[in-house]
């Protein structure tokens, strides 16, 4: 195919979803903490990291509506649409297990966001690039926020270590999926929108391996794995999501308060 | 103290440029480091601030409630302490 022949519009559209229903479910899945964290200052630690995550999707999920040109807004994207449809990579949509699980879970992204927001603040597209310099203030919060508490945990009791070393163990499989270059990356990196993943992916390792010799955690080994949430083939976790994340748009159609 | 709840610190914040820092309340933090994240997420939620002190909550000497008469009656009567018998002049406008 013809590069100039492509009208780069709905990939952009697909791309911009991919990079948007990562921040909404995981910002969705962390708010599930609210009242339940171990600490208040946690509880509304968490929700913080949580609420910029919804913000990004937002932005996001708006801007992929004007790309999309058909009437979709935020709200249409985030509520309305099916399974199959979004576009988030399996791991956001883990469950959160115990706090250090959620840590873990949260470490392994808040760095693969981060290599990719500073990235995309050099994006072709000017909106992307504008949204990126954004989160990506926030995500170097995040990071922070994750890998402190990676340090405290993996560095702390053999029980808090047992703990985490296990949920790295378990979510670890799901990391693999993030770098995978199907033809959308591709094409948007070929169109200077998105960043090359192999070279996301040599930045992350690098940012995983200090974070896990400073928690004192040993790196898993690569496994095979069957994940493609990316490519809307999701793990049976999402469903449970979008019931409770949807159902009041579905009971209540055009719902606002 | 409780040896399973975390150390208490207080928190100062700093609204902005050339303010000082104020006391705007306290916290659970395991070391000072996350004191610093859970002021930043509690306390400045609403750009309240530019800059964040903690201390540990123990680490702060106070006066006495008892000693409160020894201490700042004596202070009472001294009213020529006040800079109020003095004219301002008009043109000054804030003193």
């Amino acid at each position: 195919m013809n590069a100039a022949a492509i009208n780069v519009a709905p990939l952009l559209f697909r791309y911009v979803l991919r990079v948007g229903d990562l921040s909404l479910v995981l910002g969705q899945r962390l708010g599930e903490w609210v009242g339940h964290a171990p600490a208040l200052e946690e509880d509304l630690g968490l929700a913080n990291v949580a609420l910029d995550l919804i913000g990004q999707a937002r932005l996001l999920l708006s801007y992929a509506g004007e790309l999309e040109g058909r009437d979709r807004g935020e709200d249409e994207l985030a509520f309305l649409r099916e399974q199959g449809e979004y576009l988030n990579p399996t791991l956001v949509e883990q469950p959160n297990g115990d706090f250090g699980q959620t840590i873990v879970r949260q470490v392994l992204i808040d760095a693969y966001q981060l290599e990719l927001y500073e990235r995309l603040t050099n994006s072709a597209d000017e909106r992307l690039a504008a949204i990126a310099a954004k989160a990506v203030k926030e995500t170097r919060y995040h990071l922070r926020y994750s890998s402190d508490w990676l340090v405290r945990l993996g560095d702390g009791t053999p029980q808090s270590r047992a703990r985490v070393q296990s949920a790295l163990e378990r979510l670890w499989p799901y990391t693999l999926e993030l770098f995978e270059e199907d033809d959308l990356d591709r094409e948007m990196a070929d169109s200077g929108i998105a960043p090359r993943l192999a070279e996301v992916q040599a930045a992350w390792s690098r940012r995983i391996d200090g974070a896990l010799a400073e928690a004192t955690l040993e790196r898993p080994r690569d496994r095979p794995y069957a994940w493609f949430g990316k490519r809307g083939e999701h793990s049976e976790h999402l469903g449970y999501i979008l019931a409770e994340m949807q159902y009041l748009q579905r009971a209540y159609p055009g719902a606002r308060w | 103290m409780d040896e399973r709840q975390w150390p208490l610190y207080e928190v100062f914040i700093r609204a902005r440029g050339g303010l000082d820092h104020k006391h705007v309340g306290s916290l659970h933090a395991s070391d000072a480091r996350m004191a610093i994240d859970h002021a930043r997420d509690l306390y400045t939620r609403r750009q309240e601030g530019v800059s964040i002190w903690v201390v540990r909550s123990t680490d702060i000497t106070a006066s006495e409630p008892e000693e409160a008469e020894a201490l700042f009656e004596p202070a009472r009567d001294k009213i020529y302490r006040h800079p109020t018998f003095y004219d301002i002049p008009a043109e000054v406008k804030t003193l």
